[in-house]
C-alpha cells in the first residue's frame, strides 16, 4: 500500500507539473481563440443587426469556418476527420499527406546519418580532412539551407529528378551536421589511457575502431541522432512548399494559408509536431535499448 | 574537356598541398589556411566542372558568373539584407531572446515550473516551429514584424532551455559557500547564477542565430512585400535567373556566418575561464 | 577559555530515502571551546561531514538543538560567525584570486578600500602575495586549497569550519599547509572544527580529536590532547604522538570503523 502511495508520488513527481502547464497552455489557447475571433464574430452580428449576449460570442468564436485562431476542440476534430475517417488513400488523408512527409524525412535521415557518420571517421582518422573540412562542415550550418529549399527543388525537377529525392536530399543536408559533430565527439571520447591500453595490445587501427571508439561513441551518436530526424522533418516540410502544393503536410500547410484553411493549418501543425514527437521517442527508445544491451545504462 | 582536366588537377594539387601543411608542425596561420585552401579549391572544382560538362548556367551558374552577378546587384542585395536580416532576423532575436532569458530566471525559483516546463521546452524545441510562419504571417501581415514574430518563437525555447540548463550549472560547494556567506537570492543570482550560466546562454545564441536567419527567410515564402531575400529567392527562382539566388544564398552565407561568428567572439571575451575557451 | 562557541545537545538528523530512514547523526552531546582546535575523525558514513554542515546551517538537524555563538546556527549563518572551507577549493573560474576573496566582503557590503586591504593581509597569511591577479585554473591545487581558506578568513570570523579542505592534496603539499595551518591558527586564535580522515594529520593538528562511528553516525570518544600547542611536524616521532594516534586507533576500532 505504501510502496503504491510512494509510486503514484512519483509519477505526479514527475507527471504532476508537466499536465499542470499543460493545461494552464490548453486555457491560454481557449482564451486567446476567444479573444482573436471575437472581433470576426461582432462584426458579423452588427451587420445582422443582432447583439450577442456573452455566452453566444464564446460559442461563435469557437464555431467559425476560418476564425483566426481554431479552438483546440475544432482542430481535433479536423484532424478526427481528416485521419479515422478518411481512407488513408484519400487525397483529403492526413495520414496519406503524413506519410508523403514521412517517407522524405527517413530517406533523407538515412542519408544524413550515412554522410555525417562517414565524415566523422574521416574527421576522425585524417588530419588533413579534421582541418579543410571541419570548418566548412560548422559553416554549412550558418548557412540557412531552408533558404535554398526551393532553388534545389526546382533544379533537380529540371534535371528530371523529381518526387521524393529533393525532399529527401534537403533533410540529408539538414541531418548530417548533428551526426557529423556529435560522431565526431564520440569517436573522440575514449580518453588517452584507453587508447593507450589498446597500443599496449599493439590492436590495428581497425580494431581500437571497432572494439574501443565505435562503442565509445554509441551515446553521442544516439544523442545526435534525435536532433538529427527531428532536423530532416522540419527539413522535408520545408522542401515541400515550392512543389506547387501538391502533397505532404508542408503542402497542406502552403494550400491552407493560401486559401485561408487555418483549421487546416492547425491541424497540419499538430500532425507535424505529433510526427516529430513520435520519431524522437522511436530513435529514444532504440538508444535505451541498445545502450542497456551494450552495458552503458545504469 | 581540357577544362576538366585542370580542374581535377588542381583539386588534386590543393589536396596534396593541404595535407603536406596538415601534417606539418601546427600553427595559427595554417588553421585558418588550410580550410581557405579546401575551400578555394572547391570553387575551382565548381568552375572547372561547369565548364567542362557544359552545364547550363540555368541549372548551375558558375562561381564566376554568381561573383559579376553579386557585384552587380549590390543596392538590391543591400535591400533585401536590410529587410530580412536587420528587420526581421535581428530584431525577433533580440526579443526572442530577452524573453526567453527573463523567462528562465523567472521559473529557476520554482522547482515546480522548472519540471513542468523543462520538457516541454525540450519536446517544442524538437518541433517544427517553422510551420507556424504562415499563421504568424496571417496575423501580423506581411511586412517584417510577421517574419520578427516567426523568429521570436523559433529561438524562444531554444534559448529557454538552453538558460535554464545553465541556470543550474552552479556547482554545490559554490551554492553552499553562498549559504554560508549568508547571501541573499539577488546576490547569489548576480554572484554566482549568471556567471556560471554564461557558457550555456552563449551556446543557445549561437545556436539562435542560424535559426533566426532561417526563420526570417522561410518566413517570407508566406507572403512579404516585394523585397528580402526569402521573396527575391523564390521569385528569382521562378524566373530561373539562378545566378542572382546564389548570390542572394551568398550574402545568407555571410550574414549567417558573421553572426555567428560575432556570437562566438563574444562569448570568447565573456568565457574565457571556461575549460572549452583556455586551450 | 572555557567558554562553549560551539554546543551540540542530543543532536540527531535522519535522512528519509528509498530504502527507509538513514541516520546520519544520533543524540550527538558536543561542546567545543573558544580556540581550540577540534578534529572530527572517522570511516566515511560516519556523520562528520554532516555534523560540520550542522553547526554552519547547511543541514537541518531532525532532533535536538545546536548553538554557534550562543545563537541557532541560522541566526549565526546570517550573522556570518564562520568561515567554511569546502573539500575542493570552490574558487570562481571567472574570477580572479584576488576577486575570488573580494566575493564574500562584497557580499557583505564592506566599502572598496576595506575590501582590498583584506585581500592583501589574508594574501600574505596563506603566503600567496602576488598571486592575486592570476586565474584560480592558473594555480596548482595547494595553492588553490590556500587561496581557498585565505578566501575562508576574509571577512574574520571566530570560527573556521574546515570540511577535510587538504583531501585531494598529496602528502608532501599536505605535510606543509598543516604547519602553516597550525601558525595561522596560532596568530590569529579562531576556533576551529577540522574533517579529516588521516590519523596522523588529526593528531598533528588538534586540541581535541572526536572520534566518529557510522550506522547510526554517533560519537565514539573525545580525546583531549596533550601536545603542546606550538608543534612543528618533528612532533609526530614523538612517543606522546603515537600514544594519541593509539587512542584514536583504538576509538575507532570500539566505534566499528574497520567493519
Amino acid at each position: 500500500m505504501t510502496s503504491r502511495t510512494a509510486a503514484l508520488r512519483r509519477i505526479w513527481h514527475r507527471a504532476g507539473p508537466i499536465l499542470t502547464i499543460l493545461a494552464v497552455l490548453l486555457a491560454v489557447w481557449y482564451a486567446s481563440a476567444v479573444a482573436l475571433n471575437a472581433a470576426w464574430a461582432k462584426d458579423k452580428a452588427k451587420r445582422a443587426d443582432t447583439v450577442l449576449t456573452f455566452s453566444e460570442l464564446v460559442s461563435d468564436t469557437m464555431s467559425q469556418d476560418k476564425p483566426l485562431l481554431p479552438a483546440p476542440h475544432q482542430v481535433a476534430e479536423e484532424i478526427y476527420k481528416t485521419t479515422v475517417l478518411k481512407k488513408v488513400t484519400s487525397k483529403r488523408s492526413l495520414i496519406w499527406h503524413g506519410w508523403i512527409t514521412l517517407s522524405a524525412t527517413l530517406l533523407g535521415f538515412a542519408f544524413g546519418t550515412a554522410l555525417g557518420m562517414l565524415l566523422a571517421v574521416g574527421i576522425v582518422y585524417s588530419r588533413a580532412t579534421d582541418m579543410s573540412v571541419m570548418p566548412w562542415v560548422i559553416t554549412s550550418q550558418t548557412i540557412p539551407i531552408l533558404a535554398v529549399a526551393p532553388m534545389i527543388i526546382v533544379v533537380l525537377n529540371a534535371v528530371g529528378v523529381s518526387g521524393l529525392l529533393p525532399k529527401a536530399f534537403i533533410s540529408m543536408y539538414l541531418s548530417f551536421f548533428p551526426v557529423a559533430v556529435g560522431m565526431v565527439k564520440g569517436l573522440r571520447a575514449p580518453d588517452q589511457m584507453q587508447l593507450d591500453q589498446m597500443r599496449t595490445w599493439s590492436a590495428t587501427k581497425a580494431t581500437s575502431f571497432w572494439k574501443l571508439r565505435l562503442p565509445s561513441s554509441m551515446p553521442y551518436l544516439f544523442a545526435s541522432l534525435k536532433i538529427g530526424i527531428a532536423a530532416s522533418l522540419v527539413g522535408a516540410i520545408v522542401g515541400e512548399l515550392p512543389t506547387g502544393a501538391v502533397a505532404g503536410l508542408g503542402a497542406r500547410l502552403l494550400a491552407g494559408s493560401y486559401y485561408g484553411q487555418t483549421i487546416q493549418i492547425w491541424s497540419a501543425l499538430i500532425c507535424a509536431a505529433i510526427l516529430a514527437a513520435s520519431l524522437v521517442a522511436l530513435i529514444g527508445l532504440i538508444e535505451k535499448i541498445t545502450l542497456k544491451r551494450m552495458g552503458m545504462l545504469s | 574537356m581540357n577544362w576538366l582536366i585542370y580542374a581535377l588537377i588542381f583539386w588534386l594539387a590543393s589536396w596534396a598541398l593541404n595535407v603536406r601543411i596538415a601534417n606539418s608542425a601546427p600553427s595559427r596561420f595554417k588553421s585558418i589556411l588550410v580550410p581557405m585552401l579546401f575551400g578555394f579549391s572547391l570553387l575551382g572544382l565548381w568552375e572547372g566542372l561547369v565548364s567542362g560538362f557544359n552545364i547550363s548556367p540555368i541549372l548551375l551558374p558558375p562561381p564566376s558568373m554568381i561573383a559579376a552577378r553579386f557585384a552587380s546587384s549590390l543596392p538590391i542585395l543591400w535591400e533585401d539584407f536590410v529587410q530580412t536580416f536587420v528587420k526581421g532576423a535581428l530584431s525577433g532575436y533580440f526579443i526572442g531572446c530577452s524573453a526567453a532569458f527573463l523567462t528562465a530566471i523567472a521559473i529557476d525559483r520554482s522547482d515546480f515550473l522548472k519540471r513542468g516546463l523543462l520538457p516541454i521546452g525540450n519536446f517544442v524545441a524538437a518541433l517544427p516551429i517553422i510551420g507556424m510562419a504562415p499563421v504568424l504571417v496571417m496575423w501580423f501581415g506581411f511586412d517584417w514584424q510577421s517574419k520578427a514574430a516567426v523568429v521570436v518563437i523559433m529561438v524562444f525555447f531554444p534559448m529557454l532551455v538552453n538558460t535554464v540548463a545553465g541556470l543550474s550549472a552552479k556547482n554545490e560547494i559554490q551554492n553552499d559557500l553562498m549559504k554560508t556567506y549568508g547571501a541573499g537570492y539577488w546576490q547569489s543570482l548576480l554572484k554566482l547564477g549568471l556567471p556560471a550560466a554564461m557558457p550555456f546562454i552563449f551556446n543557445g545564441l549561437k545556436i539562435c542565430t542560424t535559426l533566426a536567419l532561417i526563420g526570417a527567410i522561410v518566413a517570407e515564402f508566406f507572403g512579404s512585400p516585394i523585397r528580402g531575400m526569402g521573396f527575391r529567392i523564390s521569385t528569382e527562382v521562378g524566373r530561373l535567373s539562378l545566378d542572382m539566388v546564389w548570390a542572394e544564398i551568398t550574402v545568407a552565407a555571410l550574414a549567417g556566418s558573421a553572426f555567428y561568428g560575432t556570437m562566438a567572439l563574444i562569448e570568447k571575451a565573456v568565457t574565457f575561464w571556461h575549460p572549452s575557451q583556455r586551450s | 577559555m572555557s567558554e562553549a562557541v560551539i554546543s551540540a545537545k542530543d543532536l540527531s538528523l535522519t535522512f528519509e530515502t528509498n530504502d527507509g530512514p538513514v541516520h546520519a547523526l544520533k543524540d550527538i552531546n558536543l561542546d567545543i571551546n573558544k580556540g581550540d582546535f577540534v578534529s572530527f575523525i572517522g570511516p566515511s558514513g560516519c556523520g562528520k561531514t554532516t555534523f560540520l554542515r550542522c553547526m554552519a546551517d547547511l543541514e537541518t538537524p531532525t532532533g535536538g538543538t545546536i548553538t554557534v555563538n550562543g545563537m541557532s546556527a541560522a541566526e549565526a549563518r546570517m550573522k556570518r560567525a564562520y568561515g567554511y572551507v569546502f573539500q575542493a577549493a570552490g574558487l570562481y573560474p571567472w574570477r580572479t584570486i584576488g576577486g575570488n576573496i573580494r566575493l564574500p566582503l562584497e557580499i557583505m557590503g564592506f566599502n572598496k578600500s576595506e575590501q582590498s586591504k583584506r585581500v592583501t593581509d589574508v594574501l600574505e597569511l596563506v603566503e600567496l602575495a602576488g598571486f592575486e591577479k592570476k586565474f584560480p585554473w592558473q594555480l596548482s591545487g595547494g595553492m588553490q586549497q590556500r587561496a581557498s581558506i585565505a578566501r575562508a578568513l576574509a571577512f574574520d570570523a571566530d570560527i573556521l569550519l574546515m570540511d577535510e579542505p587538504f583531501g585531494a592534496l598529496d602528502e608532501i603539499v599536505r605535510d606543509h599547509l598543516n604547519e602553516q595551518l597550525l601558525q595561522l591558527w596560532a596568530r590569529t586564535e579562531k576556533t576551529i572544527g577540522f574533517v579529516t580522515h588521516s590519523i596522523p594529520e588529526a593528531v598533528f593538528l588538534s586540541t581535541k580529536i572526536v572520534v566518529m562511528s557510522p550506522r547510526p553516525g554517533r560519537i565514539a570518544d573525545v580525546i583531549e590532547s596533550t601536545l603542546p600547542r606550538d608543534r612543528t611536524l618533528d612532533i609526530r616521532e614523538s612517543q606522546e604522538f603515537a600514544d594519541i594516534a593509539h587512542r584514536v586507533r583504538e576509538g575507532l576500532r570500539a566505534g566499528h570503523a574497520y567493519d
